[in-house]
């Protein structure tokens, strides 16, 4: 690592934060502003306004959203960061910046840089500052992908079988963003990080732990995953009518956690905000996405969540203690973005006695007249929607009201468009009753996954001050 | 009865791996789940769905189960043409998954 800052650089920077003693932190709090790029802004300022806030984190960078900002910065080398950065940092810094609330966010995307300096000129154009936006680089491993053929994780063969590879970035640990605290930013803005690591980071730096202590880790990153999506903590994703009641849903609050010196922590949010935080919540958040509970991999360590408890201490707050971790495995996970030619799509409605029979014939008529046309597609796939789209058992009741969708991958973009022109022409040449057309031709930016050694990778930190 | 009696779900997706977590309500059902909710009759439930390689992970301590169904995804989220190409509803389809109550059940 070309990291050499110390926890205690963050006391010699002009502003002087209250965690700079840094062993004496108790508790931090921290609060999930974001659990992804499209995500509400008021939540975020309800917490920075009411929750009492040591750090907000925007978690923004879903898995293949890098690869797509390659291609915008190649459009605009000064772009390729999520579009809603500034207009979240617009609504939220100042609030923020008033109340010493520190940010981190994974929304610089493939331009952190971009975006740090774009945070910058935000900052002193609405005069909020003096601000020091770090930005963390490092994670583009392009130039590392593209010199050697390195085997896929989710299917065989390697990265060179991939056809035009537009992105390759390595998931960085926590490491680089408690550097950046150190150096004394108020704002961190990362490019691809392990999500748990956006909120890690901030527990390093006030505690002082030690990156190689395993248990820590392990129990930091629980903390960590639990808050990562934001509302799905406090009953978002969840409410089941019937089931599983969650208040005031259209005003759902988001999370934030009292995290403690040993790794322990309260998960609550603010007082009046709508949802729930149960036990029922935090357990079903806390296995999302995750594959062996006991070796949940992260770059700074591989967490157990097997002894992870939850506790109802009162009315959304649940006390979450345990997890564990071993020594992370020397190896980090890369997300390689490809350009995979085209999917065409067309779709078109059918209603009334024989719907779902009127549906199949016009899918049998749009699969004939793409063999006449001789239209290169593949993977044509033909579904009706309410029926065989989405239910993977077998129960198969009959609606009044159908959607018939014929969808395929092309390498060009003429070709995809074969398909939906062909689903349109239903109209007047299908059988009865077709209504409600609606086709699309979308590129795809494909990702798959590998693994390279850690000491490949080289974080580092610019500061850009405002 | 039916598994969402006695439990509740939540999907999520890795790649093109579905993960489905069923969480007992009260954690005294934990063990009926153990015994119910095995691999096979989770695969027979979604028939139509192709797993390459499935996984049933333990959790007593929250009285959950994680199952990991490799393959379930045709591609994933960035490359399948599924119209829930997350695979976001599987979890809730599962809720009707018929569960032989025990002794201690009604």
């Amino acid at each position: 690592m070309a990291l050499r800052g110390q926890p205690g650089d963050a006391c010699r920077s002009p502003r002087v934060w209250s965690a700079c003693t840094v062993t004496a932190a108790k508790t931090i709090r921290i609060g999930a502003g974001a659990g992804f790029a499209g995500d509400r802004i008021e939540p975020a300022l309800e917490l920075v306004e009411h929750g009492n806030l040591d750090y907000l984190v925007f978690e923004c960078l879903a898995e293949r959203t890098i690869a797509l900002a390659q291609a915008a910065m190649l459009a605009d080398p000064e772009g390729g960061y999520d579009p809603l950065l500034l207009e979240r940092m617009r609504r939220v810094a100042p609030a923020a910046m008033a109340r010493s609330v520190r940010i981190v966010t994974n929304a610089g995307a493939a331009n952190p840089l971009g975006a740090a300096k774009a945070v910058a000129g935000l900052a002193t154009d609405m005069g909020w500052g003096p601000v020091k936006v770090a930005a963390v680089l490092g994670d583009d491993v392009l130039d590392v992908i593209r010199a050697a053929a390195h085997p896929l994780l989710d299917k065989g063969g390697t990265s060179a079988d991939l056809p035009a590879i537009l992105s390759a970035n390595a998931y960085l640990g926590a490491g680089p963003i408690a550097e950046a605290f150190a150096l004394g930013a108020d704002i961190v803005i990362t490019g691809r990080v392990g999500d748990p690591a956006l909120f890690i980071g901030p527990m390093l730096h006030s505690f002082g732990w030690d990156l190689a202590d395993a248990e820590l880790m392990g129990r930091a990153t629980v903390i960590g995953h639990l808050l990562e999506c934001a509302g799905q903590l406090c009953g978002g994703y969840f409410a089941d009518t019937g089931r599983k009641s969650v208040p005031d849903l259209a005003r759902l609050g988001f999370p934030l956690a009292e995290v403690s010196a040993e790794g322990s922590a309260v998960l609550t949010k603010v007082a009046g905000s709508g949802g729930r935080i149960s036990s029922a919540s935090c357990k079903e958040q806390l296995l999302y996405e995750i594959l062996d509970p006991a070796a949940y991999m992260q770059a700074d360590v591989i967490a157990d969540f097997t002894s992870v408890r939850f506790e109802e201490l009162g009315p959304d707050r649940i006390a979450v203690t345990g997890g564990s971790g071993h020594a992370a495995s020397g190896t980090l996970k890369v997300s390689i973005g490809y350009d995979d030619g085209f999917i065409g799509e067309g779709q078109i409605s059918y209603a009334g006695p024989g719907a779902v029979e009127r549906a199949r014939l016009a899918l049998d008529v749009v699969r004939e007249r793409l063999a006449i046309v001789g239209a290169p597609v593949a993977d044509l796939t033909c579904e009706i929607i309410g029926v065989d789209a989405i239910d993977r058992t077998t129960s198969g009741a009959i609606p009044r009201e159908v959607r018939a969708r014929v969808v395929g991958r092309a390498t060009s973009h003429e070709a995809a468009r074969q398909i939906g022109a062909e689903v349109e022409a239903l109209y007047t040449n299908g059988p009865f009753g077709g209504g409600g057309v609606t086709r699309s031709v979308r590129k795809v930016v494909a990702v798959a996954s590998t693994l390279i050694p850690a000491e490949a990778v080289k974080p580092r930190i610019v500061i850009v001050e405002a | 009865m039916l598994l969402g009696d006695i439990a509740h779900v939540r999907t999520g997706d890795k790649g093109d791996i579905s993960q489905i977590s069923v969480i007992a309500f009260d954690p005294s059902d934990y063990a009926l789940l153990q015994r119910t909710v095995t691999i096979e009759r989770l695969l027979a439930h979604f028939a139509n769905l192709n797993v390459r390689q499935a996984h049933r992970y333990e959790m007593p301590g929250i009285g959950a189960l994680n199952f990991v169904l490799e393959g379930a995804l045709s591609g994933g989220v960035t490359r399948a043409l599924a119209l829930d190409a997350h695979g976001k509803t599987l979890g809730a389809q599962l809720l009707d998954l018929e569960i032989e109550p025990g002794s201690g059940h009604p």
